[in-house]
């Protein structure tokens, strides 16, 4: 019953939480600045900022999407979709010409992984600041 | 952009410190249950790290 009802709640128009998710998308915490959660803004940009820098001091690769078989084609477009989610971080890496080819190396391969991890910590930041501009959350 | 080289444990315990930060502030609804709740994840991490460390040593003798 209790969960009928969750399923039910209308979602909230866009003009409410999009421009937070927007924010957020583009600079990490930016959705919780914009909501006025100075703290939580900074510990999130802190956290998403440090591991994407740390990412690319590893020398970690930036995925571009590419279509062959499933799980090349689910590692592709699922770490270029992560990377995308840094936002401004991931632009303006590619926008100042890092390009790092892939190479073996556990470095290089915890790089590429903090790279993409950077970007699915925003998302959940992005879904957080959703919540808090539609109401659902403080 | 200056080059680091981390060994497999400053890595891990780069990524368990932020990744924890992120959870704690996103999954809880208090200042208190998010600091408890990120507390936990860091610990459950460093867990896991020396965990797994010891059944790949132990498992490599």
């Amino acid at each position: 019953m209790a969960k009928q009802k969750k399923l039910k709640e209308p979602m909230p128009p866009l003009n409410v939480w999009g421009p937070a998710v927007g924010v957020g998308w583009l600079v990490p915490g930016g959705g919780h600045f914009l909501l006025k959660r100075y703290g939580r803004a900074a510990l999130l940009l802190a956290s998403v900022t440090g591991m994407f820098l740390f990412g690319l001091m590893m020398r970690g690769t930036l995925f571009k999407p590419k279509v062959a078989d499933l799980l090349t084609t689910l590692i592709y477009c699922g770490g270029f979709i992560g990377n995308l989610a840094s936002g401004l971080l991931y632009f303006l890496t590619v926008w100042l010409g890092y390009a790092q080819p892939d190479v073996p190396g556990l470095v290089h391969d915890y790089g590429t992984k903090f790279l993409v991890a950077a970007g699915l910590l925003n998302v959940l930041a992005m879904v957080d600041a959703y919540e808090i501009a539609a109401g659902r959350k403080s | 952009m200056p080059k680091v080289n981390l060994s497999h444990f400053e890595a891990a315990f780069l990524f368990s410190l932020f990744t924890s930060v992120v959870l704690g502030v996103v999954t809880k609804r208090t200042d208190r249950e998010r600091l408890i709740y990120g507390l936990y994840c860091f610990g459950s991490f460093l867990l896991a790290l020396f965990g797994l460390g010891w059944l790949m040593y132990l498992g490599h003798r």
